[in-house]
């Protein structure tokens, strides 16, 4: 039976293509004339500048982090080439008309048009192809509402205020090795500010695909929700099939100031790698959020991709009665292996997390939730509750969890909860004997187990999330 | 429809059918008695294709196919339905679901057009009242948090929607109290049109009370060594199993 559960787990990833685009693309190598590079083609302010060169040198003292259950060949960050636009938008097009069809083809063919009559309706998109957006969508019907939605590079010409006040201050230029090397080398994302008191009027999504051969991707997305207003965003990321590993160090930064609301949503599909363990993208992501009072930063993530996954979406919850809440699925198979979880960091006074973690590990891969639950001094009546499920298929993969708790407060209540189950040869004889093929009953028995985070996403993915894990399972099982 | 020759079984290299000979027509019913360990189980796991139960002689026909040359997926879509004695939970997998995918690709296998999710709806609602479960089962998770006796009327109704050619019920009555033993049996018998066939395996006289069988066959060893009318579970009941043991010799 395992082994039908191997064939059904069996790598086929749809969005492996190259798309053959003229690319400017930096030589390979990092210095600060390279960042000087970054920003000029930016137009980059001198602060700008400034704030990356600051960030490059304190990379260049820092090291890289070992203490993740990952093992990977160390990177050489002279070798990645850290810009690369196609050349069709050195011209910067002013509408969809005049963007590159092969562009617009690429997402497409990803079932992303960008043709606002052929979108999802409620859904606007920003699309980040390698180093450069290339369109964003619903711009107008968002500023009737006052919304920002753009890439960062406009937002830093364009709203320079906002940007110097929030860029960094959620995750500071030198807060890790990866969140360093971003904020001297970032060359696109999305900047998105929601004024005082607006429910934005539509689902905001970033999508990412990296192309270009040899070439890292190091978005830096900023999310500033005003007081008493409310988003929702989200996130997907693909890439082409390559025998090479490829680096994506992003930083996400979210601001919840009083009242305020930012569900954040991550479909995390970059290229995994072959079977053994060849290619696929390393993603060293740091993300965080902060809560002022009443405020509440919800994270949904759906983690299917990349050959190594090293990522914490936290919330530091600063305001008194702020919630954050963390909901994660998290498939490895193959030789995949993930390090992710999340920091609860409650300051204020009743705070509330809420941490639900399913990982399912399959073939030879690892999978590792890591979280830590930190309940400061001041946090009285401060609550988290965690769950934490891994399921195994198969018996060649591996399951682990490392949770952390702190708590320097005696009201504070943390609760944490762990399974470990395998797709039993029980379940899949049930639902065989009931007429269903064998890589069905997985997909049904594992999207069972992950049920409690995909109702935690926007409607219009928590079906196109079940549909990935289905085509990741594909010939997964036995 | 269901035609076994001397078939012989192992279980982890041991011998649990020893030569079973059972030949079951179009919408008869056949109760399997015997002691336990006498391989009764065995039987319905053989033959719905469970990993590990291995035929090493012997053939068996089902509804004109050579049924061990099939995969367990599609026994169950030639119409081979086993009710489970101890049914397995999938959590977070509604029994809606779980049934509508399963009579789905029952039907699709067969060439016919898969329901709709309101047709479906319909019939389900209608299965679940038959078998007496309150109508938020089919939201619950598979089994999930079910008693004994729900998690078998859900069998039941597993069965009244999948409309198999021949179910095999596994001691269906094992850990029921009457209440629940007569819906079970309630939503049997509502299934016998003349066509459909049963398999009938219990320790018990109990159940065959509520369902009345044609035929009864006695279980011993691994083989079959006494068959006859209803009234031979009544000699069951009177006597035990005890006169096996003696060694007395199969007569039927």
């Amino acid at each position: 039976m395992s082994e039908q559960i191997e064939q059904a787990i069996l790598r086929k990833y749809d969005a492996g293509f190259v798309s053959e685009v003229e690319s400017d693309t930096f030589p390979a190598g990092l210095d600060e004339d390279v960042i000087r590079g970054i920003s000029a083609m930016k137009n980059e302010p001198e602060w700008m500048l400034e704030w990356r060169l600051q960030a490059f040198r304190s990379w260049q003292k820092m090291k890289e982090p070992d203490w993740a259950h990952l093992g990977y060949d160390p990177v050489d960050y002279q070798a990645i080439s850290y810009y690369s636009a196609p050349k069709s938008m050195k011209d910067k097009p002013k509408s969809l008309d005049e963007v590159d069809p092969e562009l617009l083809r690429t997402y497409e063919k990803l079932g992303i048009p960008l043709h606002e009559q052929e979108m999802l309706a409620g859904v606007a998109v920003d699309a980040v192809f390698d180093s450069v957006s290339v369109v964003t969508t619903f711009r107008e019907k968002l500023e009737e509402a006052g919304v920002i939605f753009c890439p960062i590079s406009e937002a830093i010409e364009k709203y320079p205020d906002l940007v110097k006040k929030y860029i960094g201050s959620v995750v500071p230029r030198g807060d890790n090795f990866f969140a360093a090397l971003n904020s001297a080398v970032f060359t696109d994302g999305s900047f998105v500010y929601i004024p005082k008191g607006v429910r934005c009027p539509m689902e905001l999504s970033t999508y990412f695909r990296i192309n270009e051969l040899n070439t890292g991707q190091f978005e830096r997305t900023l999310i500033v929700a005003d007081e008493g207003s409310h988003v929702s965003y989200l996130e997907g990321c693909t890439a082409p099939q390559r025998d090479e590993n490829q680096l994506h160090a992003a930083v996400v930064e979210l601001v919840a100031l009083d009242d305020a609301e930012i569900k954040y949503s991550t479909v995390q599909n970059w290229y995994p790698g072959d079977e053994n363990g060849k290619g696929g993208i390393y993603n060293f992501v740091t993300k965080r959020g902060v809560c002022e009072r009443n405020a509440k930063i919800s994270w949904t993530q759906v983690e299917t991709g990349s050959a190594i996954t090293w990522k914490y979406p936290s919330c530091v919850l600063r305001g008194d009665n702020s919630v954050g809440e963390f909901y994660s699925v998290a498939l490895t198979r193959g030789r995949q292996q993930a390090d992710t979880g999340t920091k609860m960091i409650h300051l204020g006074k009743n705070t509330k997390s809420t941490i639900i973690s399913k990982g399912i590990s399959a073939g030879n891969s690892s999978n590792a939730y890591r979280g830590l639950v930190k309940m400061g001094p001041n946090s009285d009546g401060a609550r988290n509750f965690t769950e934490c499920d891994s399921l195994l298929i198969g018996d060649t993969c591996a399951a682990h969890t490392f949770p952390y708790i702190e708590s320097s407060n005696p009201s504070a209540i943390v609760e944490h909860e762990a399974t470990t189950s395998k797709v039993s040869d029980d379940q899949l004889f049930l639902c065989q004997q009931r007429g269903l093929d064998a890589e069905k009953a997985v997909s049904m028995i594992v999207n069972g187990f992950c049920k409690e985070v995909f109702k935690e996403l926007p409607m219009e993915f928590a079906v196109e999330a079940g549909k990935l894990l289905e085509i990741s399972l594909e010939g997964s099982v036995g | 429809m269901l035609s076994i020759k001397n078939l012989h079984v192992s279980v982890e290299d041991k011998e649990i059918l020893k030569g079973l000979n059972l030949e079951i027509s179009e919408g008869e019913v056949h109760a399997i008695m015997g002691p336990n360990g006498a391989g009764k189980s065995t039987l319905g796991y053989l033959l719905s294709g469970r990993e590990g139960y291995e035929a090493t002689s012997g053939n068996v026909v089902f509804a004109e196919r050579d049924l061990l040359d099939l995969e367990v997926d599609e026994r169950a879509q030639a119409g081979l339905f086993l009710a489970f004695q101890y049914p397995v939970e999938i959590p977070g997998v509604s029994n809606m679901e779980f049934m509508k995918e399963s009579v789905n690709a029952v039907r699709e296998a067969r060439g016919e057009e898969a329901y709709t999710a309101a047709e479906f709806l319909k019939l389900a609602k209608e299965a679940c009242k038959h078998v007496n479960l309150p109508l938020d089962f089919l939201k619950r998770g598979v089994n999930e948090g079910f008693s004994g006796g729900e998690k078998k009327r859900n069998e039941i109704m597993q069965l009244i929607l999948l409309q198999p050619k021949l179910a095999i019920l596994d001691e269906s009555d094992s850990g029921l109290d009457i209440d629940a033993l007569k819906v079970v049996a309630e939503g049997v018998n509502s299934q016998r049109d003349g066509k459909r066939s049963f398999i009938v395996v219990t320790h018990y006289q109990r159940l065959l009370d509520f369902i009345e069988p044609d035929f009864v066959h006695i279980l011993a060893d691994g083989k079959i060594v006494k068959s006859g009318g209803p009234e031979l579970a009544k000699e069951v009941e009177a006597s035990g199993y005890a006169w096996l043991e003696k060694g007395e010799e199969a007569t039927a």
